[in-house]
């Protein structure tokens, strides 16, 4: 008996095992339009009775070839491609992609612009990290409860954001060289408000989740990676640090400004679902000691773009690596130039992709339910996987 | 008292009986009009929402407009279900769950009839409703449905018997207090049950059992977290995805309908139903209230269970059942036997019985705490001290235009 997907792949043949009774595994399919897979994810499991016993997942329902789109664009068109790639940190790309044409070719930006730029970044860091909270309470169980309570606090930020550049998933606010315009006028206010509920918001997630019973029992020792599974993925961000690796590019690469605050990297010790969870707790709570100090440091007046800036953009013909810290891990756009106007080449490396391959040995012989939280663990952003 | 005395007309008894079952059947759909209602309301308070509010005055209408809605949608049948199985299965869930309401006492005079072994045909009815879920699981001809009905089917074996022997232990206590007044063999009667509780409710004397009880009801109800069998995340909505329309609603009004006769049967059992704390002579409608205000308490408690808690895994639930609560309920039961067959007084019954409840909840807490570890509040930090800036170098290359 063969079993054949869609696209008339042989799946693997369902094992008969000999028994008292004949048992036949079973394919499920799990996406792309189910309500555990965040966005357009499919993945078929071989179950035997509740057991995975094997997993294929399928990427691709999003390939919209936005690398080769920023080819045939000009460095600053490209731009608010970035956006649709990570939506949920949105900044946090459009900062990589930004950072990577002013080192191709060599614009310095102002201090004040590069403030901006780090404090949007950190909240928007915050934002998709409540968005996984909510996401992953949702894949665990809890009807709605952790979705509704995260997003009051997204909502806050997405209000901010509003605020600053007038959208609240696209923004399009970095400019190659600084920033489209001013930040409102109590920018720095309004941040410190938000970042009061913020943390009010981070107590409440943390006493509704972290020591609820269920919630250990259905996460600790589930998707286990020790710290050479998860390198040999290629795994990063918060899924590498709860594998136990101390790896966080603000800190083993500075770019930015980080190099002048004060803060920690949480470190899982199992590997785990639960470290995993943890580890973004805290990693939010450290992101608001970031902003804090940002918050008191930034320059309340100054530029926000050079002086000068060419009309068109042609940077020397050369290549460029820049990768950045996301709230998913290790974003990185690779860049060559041979002297035009547009990009010879635009690779972007895309944190999700690497860490979403490591999802099969996870839920191989684990239980149907697991696989679901597993997947939950590594916050996809399939728009991003895709690309 | 029958109907017939209260209308003031003599009329047969079965005429009587069958006007009894209609009002239940009225009154248990109006009831679940207005329990989805409250649940909608009570949870988006648990959520930081505001629940339904465009239907009628602060949306009271919501259920009314769903059922509406519910009536007038097509029917859809997949092409390769079982049409028998598929088209029957709701009725197997719906018909067992209204006929329980048969010995349901509201008051000390309002029930259908005081069935003398009302217990047992409580849990033999009610354990009837799973062949109408495993029915549907099997017709649909999904593999979700199918997975959903095998969970519901195991769920439902396991905590019935944990609850049932729980049952027991309490009869066990009623027969000893009833034996007193000369007639232990209506110890299977619910109404009898409730009758005995003027002054004290059986929680008192059985808390471990009204907390088993409570864990049963919740897992029967299919509630979180015990919700696998409808595990949104998981299975898509279980052994009813395929069902649309109406016959989606009988399972939903038949699963509100359950949750209503459970809380009922909780509150008769172990909080004194329409009896403590005011006794028997307080009249009618006292008694009423009485029964609603502990079945509510009981029902904000099971939808605050479904805001605040995820969902156990299928082998964690069935080892809860097997390895804690079915020896807990099995120590109970030997315990009371025990206790009374040496004649020993109501407090020694409650303070073992809670005892047990107290080493139950240790147990638990102390499995997690150790499964959780030691070091999981306080992640490990490393402080994050600059290190030397490598960052990265253009490098001209030759790169070739296209």
């Amino acid at each position: 008996m063969v079993q054949q997907t869609f696209e008339g792949e042989v799946l693997t043949e369902p094992v008969v095992v000999e028994r008292e009774f004949e048992t036949v595994d079973m394919n499920i399919n799990i996406g792309p339009q189910h309500p555990a897979t965040h966005g357009v994810f499919r993945m078929v499991l071989t179950v035997d009775g509740e057991i995975v016993k094997d997993a294929i997942p399928y990427i691709g329902y999003m390939h919209r070839g936005g690398e080769k789109l920023s080819e045939n664009l000009d460095y600053r068109g490209a731009l608010g491609y970035q956006d649709r790639t990570d939506y949920l940190a949105a900044f946090n790309s459009e900062w990589v992609y930004v950072n990577a044409v002013e080192r191709l070719a060599g614009i310095e930006i102002p201090e004040r612009a590069e403030y901006v730029r780090l404090i949007l970044a950190e909240f928007n860091r915050l934002l998709s990290h409540f968005m996984f909270m909510g996401a992953f309470g949702t894949d665990v169980g809890y009807f709605g409860t952790a979705f509704t309570w995260t997003f009051k606090e997204r909502e806050r930020i997405q209000d901010l954001f509003e605020a600053v550049c007038g959208d609240r998933i696209m923004y399009n606010y970095f400019r190659v060289g600084g920033l489209a315009w001013e930040p409102h006028e109590t920018f720095i206010e309004d941040s410190h408000w938000v970042l009061d509920q913020v943390e009010v918001g981070i107590t409440d997630v943390d006493e509704l989740m972290t020591n609820n019973e269920v919630f250990v029992a259905r996460c600790r020792d589930v998707g286990a990676m020790t710290a050479d599974e998860a390198i040999s993925f290629g795994v990063t961000g918060p899924m590498l640090r709860a594998s136990g690796v101390p790896f966080d590019l603000r800190v083993d690469e500075p770019y930015s400004i980080y190099d002048r605050f004060h803060w920690e990297i949480p470190v899982g010790e199992r590997g785990d679902v639960y470290d995993r969870y943890l580890v973004r707790l805290e990693e939010m709570r450290q992101s608001v000691t970031i902003l804090r100090q940002a918050l008191d440091q930034m320059p309340t007046s100054g530029p926000i773009e050079p002086e000068r800036m060419p009309a068109r953009l042609r940077p020397p013909p050369g290549e460029i690596y820049m990768r950045q810290e996301n709230p998913r891990g290790e974003y990185g756009i690779y860049m060559v130039s041979d002297g035009t106007d547009k990009p010879w080449r635009v690779k972007m490396r895309s944190p999700c992709f690497h860490n979403l391959s490591s999802l099969k040995p996870q839920v191989i012989n684990a239980y149907l339910a697991d696989a679901v939280v597993a997947l939950g663990s590594i916050d996809i952003v399939l728009c991003e996987v895709d690309r | 008292m029958v109907l017939s005395e209260f209308a003031g007309v003599s009329m047969p008894d079965w005429i009587d009986a069958l006007l009894r079952i209609m009002f239940i059947v009225a009154l248990m759909t109006i009831m679940a009009f207005a329990l989805i209602y409250l649940e909608r309301k009570i949870l988006a308070r648990f959520q930081a929402r505001v629940g339904p509010t465009r239907t009628g005055p602060i949306g009271t209408l919501q259920s009314i407009a769903d059922a509406l809605k519910l009536i007038t949608k097509e029917d859809v049948r997949p092409i390769t279900a079982d049409r028998w199985a598929f088209e029957l299965a709701p009725y197997m869930a719906f018909v067992p769950v209204f006929l329980v309401f048969v010995p349901m006492p509201f008051t000390e005079t309002w029930f259908v009839r005081d069935l003398n072994l009302g217990l047992l045909f409580v849990f033999g009815v009610l354990g009837l409703n799973i062949v109408g879920v495993v029915m549907a699981a099997w017709g649909s001809d999904n593999k979700y449905a199918l997975l959903g009905g095998v969970r519901a089917a195991a769920q439902a074996i396991s905590y019935e018997i944990p609850m049932l022997l729980i049952v027991v232990a309490l009869v066990m206590v009623a027969a000893g207090r009833l034996a007193v007044d000369g007639d232990a063999s209506a110890a299977g009667s619910i109404n009898a049950i409730v009758g005995d509780q003027t002054t004290t409710p059986y929680i008192l004397l059985q808390p471990l059992g009204f907390f088993i009880f409570i864990v049963g009801m919740l897992a029967e109800l299919h509630r979180p977290p015990f919700d696998m069998p409808i595990a949104e995340s998981e299975v898509v909505g279980g052994y009813f995805v395929e069902y649309s329309g109406m016959r989606w609603g009988m399972f939903f009004l038949a699963e509100y309908t359950a949750l209503f006769l459970l809380v009922v049967l909780a509150s008769s059992l172990f909080l004194g139903g329409w009896n403590w704390p005011f006794g028997a002579d307080v009249g009618l409608g006292l008694q009423i209230v009485l029964t609603f205000v502990k079945t509510s308490v009981l029902i904000v408690l099971v939808i605050g269970s479904r805001a605040l808690f995820p969902r156990l895994r299928i082998d964690q639930l069935m080892a809860f059942s097997w390895k804690v609560l079915l020896p807990f309920s099995i120590v109970q039961v030997i315990a009371n036997g025990i206790i009374l067959a040496y004649g020993g007084a109501d407090w020694v019954v409650g303070l073992v019985s809670f005892a047990l409840l107290a080493a139950l909840g240790g147990l638990v807490f102390y499995i997690m705490r150790r499964k959780q570890g030691e070091g999981t509040r306080t992640v490990q930090t490393t402080p994050a001290t600059p290190r030397v800036i490598t960052a990265p170098e253009v490098t001209p290359v030759e790169a070739g235009g296209d």
